[in-house]
């Protein structure tokens, strides 16, 4: 019962390896879980789960698990003692761990919920006990209204209540992205140079200098180091990029926010890009800007990131009038555009929200691949992105 | 590592009201003798924490804050290199020693202090993203060596560290396999009575009530950027016990919003909640159901 634990956290994708076991089992072993499932829950977490985002998927294991022990547990004496007791722990000591069986760990769990069950049998009205021999079924609480209260010492919660409440399944992360993620992937976008003036006292410098100087000061100094990164960043917006409303608000809010960036420059346009792009999401005439002024604006250091799904009709990448707003005519087709973009800058990226299995079904998208790199829109794509963009070149 | 017996537990303090899982969490760390790592929202007392732990368990308190510039080897002992250049062309101290230009930082002296402390690690995440993986070594063994001195200081009692995140990076998980971790979750209007008894005690019940009422409700206006937390309501509650404010109109307004709200679009939003004629709660059943169990 101990490993079905360890196994369903891990089924669920909850990071949790041999030492944050050990770390459980020794803590279990000084008896820190008290005389409550409740506490044996809290312990649990505490040893074994290391962010809230786990929470949720960290509840519905340990609601399975142990579905059939829910309680209050008054762990009397007698079981503190045993569970005191080294020599019923001695197949678990740190070098045997490695190998841990599940047997041996089941019969563990068995003899804990064994005695346990013996306290209450005895104890007529004690601990509030129900059975995995369905002795009473879970979720029979009307002689045992499970009392809400938080804090004080007696004041008990069920642990299984806690755990099946999941009420941190706000925190899970691998449903949403949201800005926080975002900001965390676009962390790596810098690249620290010195430029500009010497205002920092380099103190390695100035120290080998004194010496070399028989020890006569000699002050150096140094340009602070500065992020070096400017971003040009082009998003699609409306028809088919309109189911991805939120998060790419979100990574535009993120882009925003992260103050790092030396330069930023968002720009919008819809489908693809042809002899103009907007400054606005709305794509107004007024916010139009010819692109090609923008390619001599910007010189070939600026990182670029093209934010779109590529899916569109092919006459519409590859014909002269291709867009569809008919205000817009551009004699030059997108391919052209985004042929002269890729070829303008030392690095681009292409990032998508499509699903990556869509890709190859788009004959647009697979042209694009061509010219850019393609990521999909999620924390690691944008990870892998900016490495991309940044990283060393391959 | 002591047995079972001679823990010393912490409980919380008269100044600190704890949840029942966060004394195990502290507990926990305490005997297995392991980080323990602290998250929650702004303002839930997750600095708080570590002085009350110091204070219950009656041990002296280190803190290091860190920064955006803070190093993995600032805790750990400053080479003042400059000072000793200085003395050397201006004679002042023993320049011969360089012992006397080393200065231990706040890891350090809790390794060498003779009784044991409780180290508060704070924000570890305003540090650079490699910055816990240089603790790894240190905060496992406990130990490290002067390279200046080629002295070791080990220390003589593990310290009890606690070390608080706001989330702002992701931290590495060869770190994180070595804390007991806890998360501090919002109180409940029950736990809220007594954290605010603590700071503002015999509260008149009604006043109580409404603040709490009002308090929550703000919270759950998903409208709002920033949700206030518990530092706020202690915060808030000064403010209107100082201004001596009556009863009645803190039933049908939310007076000094200033304490509670700290963006400016969320006092916009709950200025045009007003404009419209947006009524305010004044008792529990004027909540969700969440707040009436």
């Amino acid at each position: 019962m101990f490993l079905d634990l360890f196994y369903g956290m891990r089924d669920e994708g909850i990071p949790v390896a041999l030492q944050e076991w050990n770390t459980f089992l020794e803590a279990l072993k000084r008896g820190l879980h008290g005389s409550s499932l409740f506490r044996f829950y809290h312990l649990a977490r505490a040893c074994l789960v290391k962010s809230e985002t786990y929470f949720d998927a960290f509840d519905r294991v340990f609601a399975r698990v142990f579905k059939g022990v829910e309680g209050e547990l008054d762990i009397t004496d007698e079981v503190l003692e045993w569970l005191r007791d080294p020599e019923n722990f001695q197949e678990l000591t740190p070098e045997q761990l490695a190998e841990l069986e599940r047997l041996s760990s089941d019969e563990l769990m068995q003899r804990f919920l064994e005695t346990l069950a013996e306290q209450d049998e005895r104890h007529d009205g004690g601990g509030r006990w129900v059975g995995t021999g369905g002795r009473s079924p879970f979720g029979h609480g009307g002689q045992h209204p499970t009392g809400i209260r938080v804090g004080g010492k007696g004041q008990r919660r069920s642990a299984m209540k806690v755990a099946e409440e999941r009420k941190f399944k706000d925190y899970r992360t691998d449903l949403n992205l949201d800005v926080r993620n975002f900001r965390l992937a676009l962390k790596r976008l810098r690249q620290l140079t010195r430029t500009g003036l010497a205002t920092e006292l380099d103190l390695d410098e100035t120290i080998d200098h004194t010496c070399r100087n028989a020890g006569e000061i000699d002050l150096v100094f140094r340009p602070p180091r500065k992020n070096e990164v400017r971003l040009l960043l082009l998003m699609d917006v409306g028809g088919t990029m309109d189911p991805y409303y939120e998060p790419m608000s979100q990574l535009l809010t993120a882009l925003h926010e992260e103050r790092g960036l030396r330069e930023f420059e968002p720009y919008y346009f819809h489908n693809c890009i042809y002899d103009h792009v907007y400054s606005r999401a709305r794509l107004l005439r007024t916010d139009a800007l010819p692109t090609g002024d923008l390619l001599r604006r910007l010189d070939e250091r600026w990182k670029v990131v093209i934010v779109g799904d590529a899916a569109m009709h092919p006459a519409e990448l590859m014909e002269p009038h291709g867009g569809i707003n008919p205000h817009a005519t551009s004699p030059t087709p997108g391919v052209v555009w985004l042929q002269r973009i890729a070829g303008h800058f030392n690095r681009t990226v292409w990032v998508n929200p499509d699903d990556r299995t869509l890709w190859d079904q788009s004959h647009t998208t697979r042209v694009v691949q061509r010219l850019f790199t393609m990521f999909p829109l999620s924390v690691d794509g944008l990870g892998e992105a900016v490495h991309a963009l940044v990283g060393a070149r391959v | 590592m002591g047995d079972a017996n001679d823990f010393q537990r912490f409980s919380g303090t008269p100044g600190y009201i704890a949840s029942g899982p966060l004394v195990d969490a502290v507990n926990c760390a305490y005997a297995l003798e392991r980080p323990l790592l602290i998250k929650g929202e702004p303002g839930t007392g997750k600095t708080l924490l570590a002085r009350h732990v110091a204070e219950g368990l009656e041990m002296p308190l280190l803190s290091w804050h860190i920064k955006s510039t803070s190093k993995a080897a600032d805790g750990l002992y400053v080479y003042d290199t400059v000072q000793r250049l200085n003395d050397s062309r201006f004679g002042g101290g023993d320049v011969a020693d360089i012992r006397n230009y080393i200065r231990l930082g706040p890891l350090g002296q809790s390794f060498a202090a003779e009784d044991r402390q409780v180290l508060l690690i704070d924000e570890i995440d305003k540090a650079d993203l490699e910055f816990p993986n240089d603790l790894l070594l240190e905060l496992d063994e406990m130990r490290f060596t002067i390279i200046e001195t080629d002295e070791e200081i080990k220390a003589r009692q593990r310290p009890v560290v606690i070390i608080t995140s706001n989330n702002e990076k992701e931290l590495p998980d060869a770190f994180l396999r070595r804390c007991i971790f806890h998360f501090i979750d919002f109180p409940d209007a029950e736990l809220m009575r007594r954290i605010v008894d603590v700071h503002h005690p015999h509260l008149d019940a009604t006043l109580l009530d409404q603040v709490l009422i009002k308090f929550y409700w703000l919270r759950e206006q998903s409208e709002l950027r920033k949700k206030p937390s518990t530092s706020e309501l202690i915060d808030w509650i000064s403010a209107l016990l100082r201004s001596g404010i009556s009863q009645d109109k803190i039933e049908s307004h939310i007076p000094f919003l200033g304490a509670l709200l700290k963006k400016e679009q969320d006092a916009e939003a709950l200025a045009r909640y007003d404009e419209k004629g947006g009524k305010y709660p004044s008792s529990w059943s004027d909540l969700g159901p969440r707040y009436n169990q």
